[in-house]
């Protein structure tokens, strides 16, 4: 099992990079350096009424830095009050969280779909950068556009928007056909109905295809069963068909899940 | 540090210090055991254990409040024959009492858990009377002076460990419950399980929890675990085990003073992976400071 770390981690910049989208860099040493892509951090209020961690994707890390990035959403009081914050400020972070990717799956002559929906498109941006073979990135987006250029530094890019304003006009799936395309394996991260349209995508065309989940936590370590998902073989937990987002997860294999 | 006396009695076992973790916010211990060192802890109370594996409850199970969280997770386990296991050779690996928190659905589902584990090398049983997450027993033993009595007594005629019934803040008159518990022959008490509550997301206009209402815990509920913890303790002659938003090594002497034999650490876990060895340090510290020799010197020390 890889190893879980605590850090104070400072914040070297913060940005915003959308409507209430932010990006963050953060100086930490061992989680950056542990982290694979698909795993997340739990991030810590520095307000005491607010306890629970924020479960965040990792979005980038530089492992000679020693730093990470991530890119979040306003989403209530805590990321409100993370998007406050700037250059020097200390932030309580544990991670890296969740098993990640399985980067073997890809590799030489196989080609490979990254696809992100949403605040589900960050952990694509370090997939991108480490896994091998033939990259075809799909973002979809609502409306507003973000993380594009990092993504099309590392593979071809498609972009599909609800309201047409860039690349295809509706989902991730009507992007991958108006560009005819195929692939060997799907990585995926975004919105449960995106995910539950992959998974049914995947099924039929018989690919392989790996589902990044979220659900809420509260640990964000497996020991108290808040984040369960539906799992359709019996979990090594509890035996019953609940596996943890948080420890099992993030990331399935989708014939794995019932979504 | 050699000096001081952390250690307490339990209904005959002997805790090297009281701090223990609150059930079903620390697992069976593994998961924590990568922050925490389990050989500092007095006691592991395990999450609830039934006769069989049950599902637990529909996702959103937890939602945060102000100064705590609601969970409806629904006792979600694997049932004893995995947990006897796979959960206790792991425990006793450490230095450290293992008490098993054991939940049903009727009479019949504690009596089997209880027999069951009567063999096993466990120190005390935690019989939660108190859950408000689950349809079928939990809390509907524990709100009854009379079903709580009747059910401490049959689970006592059949336990071979000492029996702590966990009681439930729900009720009118804590004292009621806590003299009922006594009066079935229970060993000691554990005090209190979560409060029920309900939050609404205004945005969605619908539960925060799918179970629609969720047990509160956390800081928020202190001050009300402490006044139940203080009224239980001078209304029976049984340890009472005190919880209920314990965080730092100050809440814990709180409740010591109030009364508390034994105390745990629950959803603080959450927060702050490595509160149960923090509140060990700090009890430590504590007693260091202000000269107590022994611990027990300051049980109930407040009345």
């Amino acid at each position: 099992m890889a190893e879980k770390f605590r850090e104070d981690s400072e914040i070297i910049s913060q940005e915003c990079i959308g409507t209430d989208i932010y990006s963050m860099w953060l100086k930490t040493d061992k989680i950056a350096r542990a982290a694979v892509p698909g795993q997340f951090i739990s991030v810590y209020s520095r307000d005491g009424s607010r306890l629970l961690p924020r479960p965040i994707s990792i979005c980038e890390t530089d492992k000679e830095k020693g730093a990470l990035r991530i890119v979040y959403r306003i989403a209530g009081a805590g990321t409100r009050e993370f998007s406050k914050y700037h250059r020097g400020i200390k932030l309580s972070i544990l991670g890296p969280l969740g098993n990640g990717f399985p980067l073997e799956r890809a590799g030489e002559g196989k080609k490979a779909f990254l696809i992100g929906g949403g605040i589900g498109i960050p952990p694509i941006v370090e997939l991108s950068k480490q896994i091998g073979g033939v990259r075809q990135i799909i973002a979809g987006y609502r409306d507003e556009v973000f993380l594009a250029e990092e993504l099309k530094q590392n593979g071809s890019l498609y972009i599909a928007t609800e309201d047409g304003s860039c690349g295809t006009c509706g989902t991730v799936i009507d992007a991958i056909k108006e560009n005819g395309l195929d692939a060997d394996v799907i990585y995926a991260c975004g919105p449960t109905p995106m995910l539950r349209a992959l998974k049914s995508f995947a099924q039929e065309r018989g690919i392989e295809c790996w589902l990044s989940l979220e659900e809420r936590m509260a640990c964000g370590v497996g020991a108290c069963l808040g984040c369960v998902c539906q799992s359709t073989e019996v979990d090594g937990h509890s035996h019953v068909h609940n596996k943890r987002v948080c420890k099992d997860g993030p990331v399935f294999l989708s014939t794995e899940v019932e979504l | 540090m050699s000096r001081i006396d952390t250690s307490v009695n339990i209904a005959g076992v002997v805790l090297k210090n009281p701090v223990m973790t609150a059930s079903g916010t620390f697992g069976s211990g593994e998961e924590y055991s990568e922050f925490v060192d389990l050989n500092k802890l007095g006691a592991v109370v395990t999450k609830g254990v039934a006769n069989v594996p049950w599902p637990g409850n529909p996702t959103p199970r937890v939602a945060e409040t102000s100064s705590g969280m609601l969970n409806a997770i629904g006792l979600q386990n694997p049932g004893m024959e995995v947990f006897i296991k796979r959960d206790i050779p792991f425990l006793k690996k450490f230095d450290t009492k293992i008490i098993v928190n054991v939940c049903g659905r009727s009479e019949e589902d504690y009596c089997q858990v209880v027999e069951r584990l009567a063999d096993e090398d466990v120190d005390l049983l935690e019989i939660n009377i108190s859950c408000p997450n689950v349809k079928e027993g939990g809390i509907a033993f524990g709100q009854d002076p009379k079903a709580v009595e009747h059910i401490t007594s049959e689970l006592k005629k059949r336990a071979r460990q000492p029996i702590i019934m966990k009681l439930s803040p729900n009720v009118t008159d804590i004292t009621v419950m806590a003299k009922a518990a006594e009066a079935g022959g229970a060993d000691a008490l554990s005090l209190i399980n979560t409060l029920t509550g309900m939050k609404i997301d205004i945005h969605k206009r619908a539960f925060a929890l799918a179970n629609r209402t969720g047990g509160l815990s956390g800081p928020a509920i202190k001050p009300v675990a402490v006044r139940m913890v203080y009224q239980a303790a001078n209304a029976v002659k049984l340890p009472v085990i005190g919880m209920g938003g314990i965080a730092t090594a100050e809440d814990a002497i709180e409740f010591i003073l109030a009364g508390a034999t034994g105390v745990s650490v629950g959803t603080a876990n959450f927060f702050n992976p490595t509160a149960t060895e923090e509140v060990v340090s700090g009890i430590e510290a504590y007693m260091e400071k202000y000269g107590v020799d022994k611990i027990t010197d300051l049980i109930g020390a407040v009345r």
